[in-house]
């Protein structure tokens, strides 16, 4: 202590002030091309499973469609992805080098290897509709499933709070997020037989997603107000109600009742496996439509999702109180000194 | 984690041609907020004006350090008892004098109706443990044979992960350009066997540039001397390789809080979390490629 009684004993300080309240990190440079590459790039490595599954089963219609899906998000996101450079024509310096501390150089790379995959298995489905899948499949299925959940961890690995102290949950989150997508696409142009799989996955999707982000908030604790409030807590609403509508469309789309008295649609037993599945909305136009307006939903509500998360890390970037008291914290609980 | 699995020292990297590390020790306790640093930035490296305009926080019109900013001199005003008033009524001047207030070099700035200025000049921090360099997927951000972080301007693409990365907010993009800019510690100059330009323009040394392990040294010193003194509130910050980042090639001897200079108080790169979140990145790819496989068992029931 100060014996002249100076500045250390006669400040009064309960909580450290921050400078003008101006932020201490960096918000995102990044333009919306990135949150709608989170979203491309969770349908084309979330497509990519569902397309390989629906080959290996059996399910020539979905596992075409579902390609095409895995095709067009993987086509988009590297064009989103140079968009948003400073420098775009200097994109393939992102292949100079690969490093494992940083979610952006092996998500990079693992683009360009998905994006080969995806297209040769697509390709091959598309050619021969016969196909029962084989090493492309599998390999674009494997590179897919990071491919839909590292963009969480190119978010969490940063200086940001909010999504820095979110990095278990978020890449379920998005994981969850990219299964509806591609749910979602599928079910716009597969009609229900066929299409069951997808309707189960874009359901579960939904519920997993919604699980997953009552976890985050509620972990994030104060944190959390990045999500809740503002543009994001807004976007955050409407990517909520747009899923759960659409899950809701997905029931009532599909097949109708357990009892065995739902009426069975005159296109039953379209396709290969028709006969064994249980009767969906195949032959019935309203339901089938039910079902597509089902996947738009899901399409509209993960795309939501996508620009909530994003739209967070700038609220948490934007607020000094949230580095600080994170800061803060972290320190007291650790005992030490300073604290 | 072993932090030495992701920061390479550059003795490891160029063997013979490795130099000593250097840095900045910013002693704010002798600023006088006079801008010199800035300027002499601004002109040696060509960086491009960014005008701001009033912004009405004191004396601080430049706002913070961005990729047309790489020092910043804050401007803090606090209204504090600055220990002349529990004194006899002398003068102030005798005061001062008779406490060697001046050539301490403590608070010049501090008058006696207990309001003290607070200025203290910012810089990229040069961390042991770079967030810019591990997230800069391009590799166009690399460490000198100074143990320096610098960005080679004809490499990088303006991904801007880097500016995300950096717990201090010091890189960023700069508009119209598309690149990242920040802090090069002179590089070139360094080369050429000569500080860097803020160093040389600091009229009171407030800005030391050196070997980084003589640097800490002296900073232990002042800090011990002003102690001494009574000034329980001098401390260093960014001293210690103990810290979230390995401890800083450019450190500071503070005194207040580091919030109160817009500094975090307590920075972690975020490299240090990178393989949890890479196992719940994988984590959730696995539940998500099961999941998709699930479906398919349940609509074949």
């Amino acid at each position: 202590m100060n014996p002249k009684g100076g500045e250390a004993s006669m400040v009064p300080r309960e909580r450290p002030t921050s400078y003008y309240g101006r932020p201490i990190v960096k918000p995102p440079v990044w333009k919306p091309e990135i949150p709608l590459y989170f979203f491309f790039g969770g349908l084309a490595g979330a497509s990519a499973n569902l397309a390989a599954a629906a080959t290996f089963a059996g399910r020539p219609r979905l596992a075409r469609r579902a390609w095409v899906g895995a095709f067009v998000g993987v086509t988009v996101s590297p064009m989103l992805l140079i968009k948003d450079l400073g420098r775009p024509k200097r994109f393939l310096y992102m292949l100079r080098v690969i490093k494992i501390t940083s979610p952006m150089s092996l998500g990079a790379w693992l683009l360009a290897a998905n994006g080969g995959a995806t297209t040769l298995a697509t390709g091959l489905n598309l050619l021969l509709p016969r196909r029962r899948g084989g090493l492309p499949e599998v390999g674009a299925a494997l590179l897919g499933a990071p491919l839909a959940t590292y963009t969480a961890a190119l978010i969490t690995n940063s200086a940001i709070p909010a999504w820095s102290e979110a990095r278990v949950e978020m890449p379920f989150v998005f994981g969850a997020s990219a299964a509806a997508s591609a749910a979602g696409a599928a079910l716009l142009t597969v009609p229900g037989d066929e299409a069951e799989p997808a309707r189960a996955l874009g359901i579960a999707a939904v519920v997993v997603e919604e699980a997953a982000s009552k976890i985050m908030l509620k972990r994030l604790g104060p944190l959390a107000k990045a999500y809740e409030k503002g543009e994001a807590g807004k976007v955050d609403k409407a990517a909520r109600a747009l899923s759960a509508a659409g899950a809701l469309a997905l029931l009532a789309g599909g097949r109708r009742g357990r009892s065995g008295s739902s009426p069975r649609g005159a296109g039953l037993a379209r396709g290969r496996r028709g006969a064994k599945a249980p009767a969906g909305g195949g032959g019935d136009p309203a339901r089938r439509a039910i079902s597509a307006a089902g996947g738009a939903l899901l399409l509209a509500g993960a795309v939501c999702k996508r620009w909530a998360v994003f739209k967070a890390g700038f609220a948490s970037a934007e607020d000094p109180d949230q580095t600080i008291n994170l800061q803060r914290e972290r320190m007291a609980a650790e005992g030490r000194p300073g604290a | 984690m072993s932090s030495h699995l992701i920061a390479t020292p550059s003795a490891e990297t160029y063997k013979s041609e490795s130099q000593p590390r250097k840095g900045f020790f910013t002693d704010t306790s002798v600023c006088i907020g006079c801008k010199a640093c800035e300027v002499a930035c601004k002109e040696w490296n060509h960086v491009p004006p960014d005008p701001q305009g009033l912004t009405g926080n004191s004396y601080d019109n430049s706002g913070e350090l961005g990729a047309n900013r790489w020092r910043h001199v804050a401007f803090i005003e606090q209204k504090v008892s600055v220990g002349i008033e529990e004194s006899p009524p002398e003068s102030f001047v005798e005061e001062a004098a008779r406490q060697n207030l001046v050539s301490d070099g403590l608070d010049p700035h501090a008058d006696e109706d207990g309001f003290r200025w607070l200025m203290s000049s910012d810089v990229c921090k040069h961390c042991t443990e770079a967030g810019c360099l591990d997230a800069c997927p391009t590799g166009a951000l690399f460490r000198t044979e100074f143990d320096t972080v610098v960005v080679q301007e004809d490499i990088c693409n303006g991904c801007g992960y880097c500016v995300v990365s950096c717990p201090f907010g010091v890189i960023d993009q700069r508009e119209g350009d598309g690149r990242v800019w920040k802090c090069t510690m002179c590089y070139d100059r360094l080369k050429d066997d000569m500080e860097p330009a803020c160093a040389q323009a600091c009229p009171t040394d407030s800005i030391q540039f050196g070997d980084l392990e003589e640097l800490r040294e002296r900073a232990a010193r002042r800090v011990e001397r002003l102690h001494g003194r009574g000034h329980e509130e001098a401390r260093l910050y960014g001293d210690s390789e103990d810290d979230g980042v390995g401890g800083f090639g450019a450190f500071f001897l503070l005194l207040d809080e580091p919030e109160t200079y817009r500094l975090p108080p307590d920075p972690v790169v975020p490299t240090r979390r990178t393989p949890e979140v890479w196992a719940a990145a994988l984590g959730a790819a696995a539940a998500l490629a099961g999941g998709v496989a699930a479906s398919f068992l349940r609509g074949r029931r």
